[in-house]
């Protein structure tokens, strides 16, 4: 990472759209806007600019489901940036990253060792493909109610119980900031001949900060899924799949290529290449920043008393190995109010957006965007919450993390005969449909787990304090899917 | 040669004065500040090209948000100066020979620097002894506040700049919270007249309202602010600003003032209809 061969100061993709713009090329191909002049009202909405760079694949542009022109150079030198291998351009989120990551390594019926406190995107890459999951247990944070990564003793046990497993999936960090030991979780996969996939959807900073835990590449695993849009300041949507040395680049472009669309926005791959040059000259001193800014958050807020903005001082040497500081997560519990409450109040009453609240904490995303002005609006609200809402939190539930009882394989359940039934009475039944809240799109419920009474309570208990939940076909969450018959269910 | 200093009030609407020479101009870490001077208002001095300040009509605006309250509660001893680096409004305060404390807070120190070299005018009182001068964020400051103030007063910016935060719920609340029990708050409250100050005031009117039982609104003629109508809110948690005008005792002090007077006081009040409505949360129309 830091014997950068390759120019930094450089954004191919984005000089080739300049030198494409200063030709005035005349177009008589897709889109059919035209730099814009098909369309004055979004022009308008959007600005000339950003119409006029809207183009579809050429060959001085390169394309991106078979790069070799300005794309692949961009590929190179985003890889010299992250110390990859290899690195993709993803224009369909990081969960197209996550799921080509997972299709890469494990075929149908092949098993990926994995926490259940994933994002839905990697139970979704189990249902594309067929591969069978094998959870280990992520370790819960009994008092902040909040899952941690995986011990790693839990993995090794996982191992030996399955050597037969193709790859170890792992969150780096979840979304609270939590890190497994991942340098060792790399080691003992390695050593049994499995790969290791490391979802860094919000772990972009850990490639170009100081003193952050350890990043993926780094940690020698073999593949990490990367949202540079959520921390690194490039476009929604955008993301980077980075490979590492044990992964064979070609063969996972034909992953990619499965579901890819063939017309890749030129606005999102500029946007990655020009986050991507912005975090390799500046990024040491953008999250030297963002760190003080989230440390100073978190010392002010745990100044008001009630609420906990949590840090390292939670470090147990194992499921909770490293802690993200610039995730500013806050135990609100203690208030007597969910965080789900708090994170409405925020918006409703204050005009502040939160990345999300669930039963117990909230989560602030600080990042490469922020100033300091804002900071104070958001922790003097937090103190005018507490003032105002603060009550008693007897009889509030306290946690989050139910251990799944796994009935079928994800695809199995997803595509097996079902009926719909209200929510309420489906206690017994396989589900065959997600049930989550949204964010943090943590499965609740995923397809082939049993439905248990203490599920069905976490679901009525979150949709009362006002979670967003999702998944399920019926879009008012009244009705679940459940599996028909269980005859011939595959048994995990 | 013409120089001239101009500043859009809208868009499609431009204030421009004749300058004669500027005196400075840097960019803080929070704001560009320059000083002018022009023959008609003397020395003046913008912040991210907004006027804030001219040695010709500022008594009008620091007469106005300093004598209301202090009219209505002679008595008043604890003073919180939010924004308001220029000084003028501490200057006004250190009148009252009952006042024993005034903190000014103010994010920017070079603002007070300028001030202090440039603009004397306003920036004379900042040594008094009673006054306490601390470089930070407002809302930050206000937080951690409790019962201790009689009266704040904020003098802030637009609030599309640093003076964001300064129009909040989270920070009218923090006042409230910061205030005694016979607390008083006044606020740069915007003009009514155009259109994006007119929904600031608005905001900021509803937000105070949800925590203060008493609100006004009143206003003063400001020639170098757009429209020339501007307004401050008064809010309490007991006195009404006119019920409890102690005019009498106010005028016993004999406190010469250019722009200011008791019976000023009544009828600043006083409000045109649209502004009225507008108050009332309807669009004036
Ligand atoms: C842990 C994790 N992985 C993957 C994703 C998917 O990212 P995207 O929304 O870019 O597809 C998310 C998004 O919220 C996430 O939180």
């Amino acid at each position: 990472m830091n014997n950068r061969k390759l120019d930094q100061k450089r954004a191919p993709i984005y000089e080739a759209l300049k030198d494409y713009k200063a030709k005035r090329v005349v177009s008589f191909d897709v889109p059919g806007h035209k730099q814009g002049r098909g369309n004055p009202d979004l022009t308008d909405f959007l600005g000339q600019q950003c119409m006029s760079v809207d183009v579809n694949s050429m060959k001085p542009l390169d394309n991106l489901c078979h790069p070799v022109g300005v794309i692949c150079e961009a590929e190179e030198i985003a890889a010299d940036a992250f110390g990859a291998q290899h690195v993709f351009f993803m224009v369909n989120g990081t969960s197209s990253a996550v799921q080509a990551m997972v299709m890469s390594v494990c075929k149908a019926g092949e098993k990926l060792i994995m926490p259940r406190n994933v994002h839905r995107s990697a139970i979704n890459a189990l249902i594309v493909s067929g591969a069978i999951p094998v959870y280990a247990d992520p370790g819960v944070n009994q008092s902040l109610g909040i899952p941690l990564g995986m011990s790693l003793e839990d993995v090794k046990r996982a191992i030996a119980a399955h050597p037969e497993a193709k790859a170890v999936l792992v969150n780096n960090p979840t979304y609270y900031g939590v890190c497994a030991n991942l340098a060792e979780i790399v080691r003992a996969a390695h050593a049994a001949g499995m790969k290791v996939l490391v979802d860094e959807a919000h772990g972009t900073h850990f490639y170009f900060g100081e003193h952050t835990p350890l990043c993926a590449m780094a940690a020698g695993a073999d593949m990490a899924a990367v949202s540079m849009h959520k921390t690194g300041g490039s476009l929604t949507q955008s993301s980077f799949l980075l490979c590492g040395k044990g992964v064979n680049p070609g063969y996972v472009r034909q992953v990619i290529n499965l579901t890819q669309t063939t017309s890749g926005s030129y606005l999102l791959l500029s946007s990655l290449d020009i986050s991507r040059r912005n975090l390799a000259l500046g990024g040491r001193e953008i999250f030297r920043k963002v760190t003080e800014f989230a440390e100073y958050a978190r010392g002010e807020i745990n100044h008001i008393g009630g609420l906990y903005a949590f840090s390292k001082e939670l470090l147990n040497g194992d499921s909770f190995y490293d802690f993200d500081v610039t995730k500013l997560s806050v135990h609100t519990r203690d208030i007597g109010l969910a965080g789900i409450e708090v994170y409405d109040i925020l918006r409703d009453d204050y005009g502040i957006q939160i990345e999300f609240g669930d039963i117990s904490n909230i989560l602030a995303i600080i990042s490469v965007g922020d100033r300091s002005l804002e900071l104070e609006r958001l922790i003097s609200a937090l103190s005018e919450i507490k003032r105002l809402y603060a009550r008693d939190p007897a009889g509030m539930f306290d946690h989050e993390y139910i251990e799944p009882e796994i009935v079928l394989t994800p695809q199995e359940a997803f595509f097996s005969p079902k009926r719909s039934m209200p929510i309420g009475n489906s206690e017994g039944e396989i589900c065959a449909e997600f049930v989550m809240c949204y964010p943090p799109g943590i499965p609740i419920l995923a397809p082939g787990e049993r439905i248990t009474r203490e599920i069905l309570n976490y679901i009525v208990y979150a949709k009362e304090k006002g979670c967003f939940l999702t998944g399920t076909e019926d879009l008012t969450i009244q009705n679940i899917n459940v599996v028909e018959t269980k005859e011939h269910g595959f048994m995990v | 040669m013409d120089l001239w200093y101009k500043e859009q009030h809208t868009k499609d609407v431009q204030f421009s004065i004749r300058v004669e020479k500027q005196l400075f101009t840097a960019r803080s870490e929070f704001q560009r500040i320059d000083v002018f001077y022009s023959e008609e208002f003397g020395r003046f001095m913008s912040l991210d090209g907004l006027m804030m300040v001219t040695e010709k009509d500022e008594f009008i605006y620091h007469e106005m948000i300093v004598h209301v309250p202090m009219a209505v509660n002679p008595a008043i001893q604890n003073v919180l100066v939010v924004g308001g680096g220029d000084g003028g409004a501490v200057r006004e305060l250190v009148r009252y020979d009952g006042i024993q404390k005034i903190d000014l807070v103010e994010i920017d120190q070079m603002v007070v620097d300028t001030c202090r070299k440039y603009l004397p005018q306003t920036a004379c009182k900042l040594d008094d002894p009673r006054v306490s001068i601390f470089y930070e964020n407002g809302l930050r400051f206000v937080r951690s506040c409790e019962n201790k103030y009689d009266l704040i007063i904020v003098d802030s910016t637009d609030p599309f700049g640093p003076g964001e935060g300064l129009f909040t719920k989270e920070f009218y609340g923090n006042c409230y919270h910061a205030l005694t029990k016979d607390g008083i708050l006044v606020n740069q409250h915007e003009t009514p007249y155009y259109q994006d100050y007119a929904r600031s005031m608005q905001l900021a009117h509803q937000r105070i309202q949800t925590f203060f039982p008493i609100c006004k609104v009143y206003q003063f003629h400001m020639p170098t602010y757009p429209s020339g109508h501007w307004l401050f809110g008064f809010a309490s948690k007991t006195y009404d600003p006119i019920e409890h005008l102690d005019a009498e005792r106010w005028n016993a002090l004999g406190l010469k003032t250019r722009y200011y007077n008791t019976e000023l006081h009544r009828g600043c009040f006083a409000l045109p209809n649209y502004v009225k409505d507008l108050l009332e949360g309807n669009d004036g129309q």
